[in-house]
């Protein structure tokens, strides 16, 4: 049996009276690649931001890459988490590259600081994860010059310098020009092609079809569904899932 | 009546002599007060820790609620009771850095909320303590974004360590003073007196601009 790198019980959080995830049970094997789909506001980043504790949940538990980071409700302690994230990879919407720090400084730090990397083993493996991106030559550039597109592959790069067991992207290509989101998606399905395990919060309907190889469907705070992907765009069984599916896909022609 | 500078010229050399102390004292209370006002700063930014924001709020609302004068005669005239006698250059820079840690914590702190909150996620996210998230991270960010307004707190400074005169530390103030009450010439005195402060704010205007600048040039804001 293929290890879990997620496992998630009876997740529930509120935002004072409103409950934002009520009661979530889920897993994810390793190498497998997730997407999370849904309405906005139906608690899917929140959901994400659980997984690596940058949000609290009150109910449940979770496990990733073998740690508790939630125990019945009960969020382990700081320097735990600072731990278990060293594993997780996060990829945000706004990129949050350091500006301060160049392409490079931004991939090394966490291995320097983090995994007790010396500078020249950091700049070596950084410089071959800029090249699977396809940044090397922007290394020494700050983020401030860079595309939309190209901030998100550093930050991906950033990530994976930690050699994390599993990446969390929430909503990666949304603050993305058009024409950048392929360059970003690219790079994540090449990603996904060498085992790394993923867990992507997402509107681009297109790549879950033919990169996941789980779809979760989620409204309300909860999964009201899940399934293969063929499944899911072609016979979901929800109602709300098809209305949800008819509304985004409505606006890609190419669907 | 006619203008009579030459008190001024022939004391020259007490006022340069003074014109250092000033500068000493301002260096000397400038650090402190940067020392303390990025530690209180940063203090009053976790909330939870309710001893550490508490003991800040109680400094900063002393500080910032009395008259700088009341504070340097405390320690200057009122520390002796207690038989504590501390140096009139110490109880200088004591109470300018201690006053000016107050506003300096203000801005360390506005600087600080005003760096994106995902900037503490990413670092956090990559598995950094708050701690390091802060020194390594948004530190670095907040102080180009903190020169500004510390410009305007050093000049502030500077023109205020002019009450340290009352303390008898031999000041660019205190020294002219002096010549004043032997030659009378108060309006001329004066006013060499305000024009070798207008030098002195201008220049760290000037140095601060340039400290600014240099540093968008980098892209480093």
């Amino acid at each position: 049996m293929t290890p879990l790198i997620v496992e998630v019980k009876g997740l529930g959080k509120s935002f004072g009276a409103q409950r934002v995830l009520q009661g979530i049970d889920f897993k994810v094997e390793q190498s497998q690649v997730v997407v999370i789909i849904g309405p906005s506001g139906s608690g899917k980043s929140t959901f994400l931001r659980c997984l690596n504790g940058l949000e609290t949940a009150e109910e449940g538990s979770i496990r990733i890459c073998g740690h508790a980071v939630l125990e019945n409700g009960r969020i382990i302690d700081d320097a735990k988490l600072n731990q278990v994230r060293t594993d997780v990879g996060m990829v945000f919407q706004s990129f949050n590259l350091f500006p301060h720090l160049t392409v490079l400084g931004n991939v090394t730090i966490g291995p320097r600081k983090l995994r007790g990397l010396s500078a020249g083993d950091a700049e070596a493996a950084a410089r071959k994860l800029l090249d699977k991106v396809g940044l090397a030559h922007k290394a020494d550039a700050y983020p401030a010059t860079l595309s939309g597109g190209q901030k998100q592959r550093v930050a991906i790069a950033r990530a994976l310098a930690m050699e994390p067991q599993v990446m969390l992207f929430d909503e990666p290509t949304s603050a993305l020009d058009p024409e950048l989101v392929g360059e970003v998606l690219q790079v994540m399905q090449a990603l996904a092609g060498e085992g790394m395990t993923m867990l992507i919060v997402t509107h681009e309907m297109g790549f879950a079809r033919d990169v996941a190889d789980t779809v979760v469907v989620m409204d309300q705070g909860g999964i009201i569904e899940m399934g293969a992907p063929a499944q899911i765009f072609s016979a979901p069984r929800e109602a709300r899932t098809r209305s949800f599916l008819q509304a985004v896909l409505a606006k890609e022609p190419s669907a | 009546m006619a203008l009579d500078f030459s008190p001024v010229w022939q004391g020259w050399q007490a006022l340069a002599a003074g014109t250092l102390i000033t500068v000493e004292v301002t260096a000397a209370s400038l650090g402190l007060g940067c020392i303390l006002g990025l530690l209180v700063g940063v203090g009053r930014l976790s909330p939870q820790r309710r001893l550490v924001y508490g003991i800040c709020t109680a400094y900063l609302t002393f500080i910032r609620g009395t008259p700088l004068l009341v504070q340097l005669f405390l320690l200057f005239f009122g520390l002796p009771q207690f038989g504590i006698l501390l140096p009139a250059f110490l109880c200088g820079v004591l109470g300018l850095g201690i006053y000016s840690g107050a506003y300096v914590s203000e801005i360390v702190r506005g600087s600080i909320q005003s760096i994106d909150k995902g900037q503490m996620e990413a670092a956090r996210s990559l598995g950094m303590s708050y701690r390091m998230a802060m020194l390594k991270v948004i530190l670095p960010q907040a102080f180009v974004r903190m020169i500004p307004p510390l410009g305007n707190e050093f000049i502030a400074l500077i023109k205020n360590s002019a009450l340290v005169s009352l303390l008898t530390i031999g000041d660019v103030m205190h020294e002219g003073e002096k010549i004043i009450s032997v030659s009378y010439r108060s309006l001329e005195v004066y006013l060499a007196i305000a024009f070798i402060y207008l030098v002195l704010t201008s220049t760290t205007t000037l140095i601060l601009r340039r400290v600014e600048q240099s540093l968008r040039a980098n892209g480093r804001v």
